[in-house]
């Protein structure tokens, strides 16, 4: 029996209502229904972190949370993150570093950062740690850790 | 792959909660964090009929301070398990195990709880509720139990919970003075499934430490609690390889399995450096202490 469930939320800032099927994942909802094709699926079982996207302000695996979960939240997207300016740094250092090839793992890389960064000034330790959950199979992740660093070494030192 | 159909339903407190899986014994699957579940379903290696998703019932989250013992509820997330100063100083053990679970992603809705309810033989929370001994409470309609993790963990993926239970928290007895910790694991990627770990509290004594409860994990069905260490003692100032000895010994308490991760007699030695780690480092942390 397929079930649905009326769920509404906030998308990038903005509110959205929606009936989905209860068995739906997030970020199948995200693609197929919203069409916010800017989260990306990989293995489609946690641990690629290509489906990142922030709930609630913190990174979370969209494939592994329902889209009726989104109930009641404030999801964010790679899309939101962008429009609101929010990683543009981040972005600008991906592009002058060269810090993505095919680019399939890079959203999920930046909502990583964009949470690691978020939390305070992280060492190149604490960068390599958080990109743990993110699978990149181009780059071999010195130039995703090197654009994440030249961010951080921007930041105050201070801890929020 | 995607999901099999399923009904979901979102209690608002604990005796919604335990009447839908009264009622779905079986055939219902709690839903906390989703993070061991969900791969579950997606890639179909299970396809329960109902989904009871636990997220809006607030009496089932927070950590909190109860005296003698730390409650942990079960919607407290591996990552407020991180940030709880209450935990970093309360219970060492679990604040030297939490930075070893999983990526901040799935830390950040994976639950302790749940980690405890699937009893994956690599996952770091059972082992530490088997080292601490710690109390999982158990609630059905109607009745609530309490069940020592030492006797919780029955096999592979098996536990004392049964299908109308839910687990509402889990107690760990929190840190005495006189008390050591050590932990530590061996994975291919930071925040992979271990290999083999060790968990390990002990007691300060005149000379140096000793009381152990050692706990391996990830190399057996169970964390396994060694039952030659209790009777042990080091000496602060022992030698090291005095210290390899006894690791080496204790681990002959293990029964490793062979798997894709190395041959059982590969992960004992692995054990045992690991264990000798643990050890030097808890002497000279007794000794400063």
């Amino acid at each position: 029996m397929y079930e649905h469930h009326d769920i509404t939320f906030t998308l990038n800032g903005k509110p959205v209502s929606a009936t989905v099927e209860a068995r739906l994942h997030m970020a199948d909802f995200l693609r197929h229904t919203l069409r916010l094709t800017g989260t990306h699926v990989g293995c489609e079982h946690g641990f690629c972190g290509a489906c990142n996207v922030m709930i609630d302000g913190r990174s979370a695996r969209s494939c592994l949370t329902l889209a009726v979960q989104a109930d009641g939240a404030n999801v964010e997207t790679i899309e939101g993150l962008t429009e609101r300016n929010a990683i543009a740094e981040l972005q600008r250092e991906f592009v002058a570093r060269n810090a993505l090839q095919c680019g399939y793992c890079t959203p999920g890389m930046l909502v990583t950062a964009a949470e690691l960064l978020a939390r305070g000034k992280p060492t190149r330790a604490h960068i390599r740690e958080a990109l743990s959950g993110n699978y990149c199979r181009c780059t071999g992740y010195q130039a995703i850790v090197d654009a994440i660093e030249a961010v951080a070494a921007r930041q105050p030192d201070a801890k929020p | 792959m995607k999901a099999h159909v399923f009904l979901y339903r979102r209690p608002c407190d604990i005796d919604e909660a335990v009447a839908l899986l009264g009622d779905n014994a079986g055939d219902a699957q709690v839903l906390a964090g989703g993070q061991s579940l969900m791969p579950t379903l997606n890639m179909r290696l299970s396809s329960p009929g109902m989904l009871i998703d636990i997220n809006r019932i607030g009496a089932l989250a927070g950590i909190a301070d109860r005296g003698a013992a730390i409650r942990i509820g079960a919607l407290v997330r591996h990552a407020d398990v991180l940030e709880s100063d209450l935990v970093a100083k309360r219970l060492p053990l679990l604040a030297l195990a939490i930075p070893h679970v999983a990526h901040m992603a799935v830390r950040n809705r994976g639950t302790c709880c749940g980690s405890l309810a699937l009893a994956d033989p690599s996952a770091e929370m059972p082992a530490v509720a088997v080292a601490l001994n710690a109390d999982i409470v158990l609630q059905k309609r109607g009745v609530t139990r309490t069940v020592a993790a030492r006797n919780f963990f029955l096999g592979l993926y098996q536990t004392a919970r049964t299908d109308d239970e839910l687990i509402e928290e889990v107690l760990f007895p929190a840190a005495k003075p006189d008390e050591v910790f050590g932990f530590s694991e061996l994975s291919r990627r930071h925040g992979d499934f271990a290999t083999v770990g060790v968990a390990v509290r002990a007691r300060k004594t005149p000379r140096g430490i000793g009381h152990f409860e050692i706990v391996f994990f990830g190399s057996e069905p169970t964390p396994l609690l060694s039952p030659s260490a209790a009777k042990l003692t080091l000496d602060t100032g022992v030698v090291e390889a005095a210290v390899a000895e006894m690791a080496h010994d204790i681990a002959k308490d293990m029964k490793p399995t062979d798997s894709h991760q190395g041959r059982g007699d590969t992960k004992r030695k692995q054990a045992a450096v690991l264990l000798t780690r643990v050890l030097k480092n808890m002497i000279v942390r007794a000794a400063h202490v």
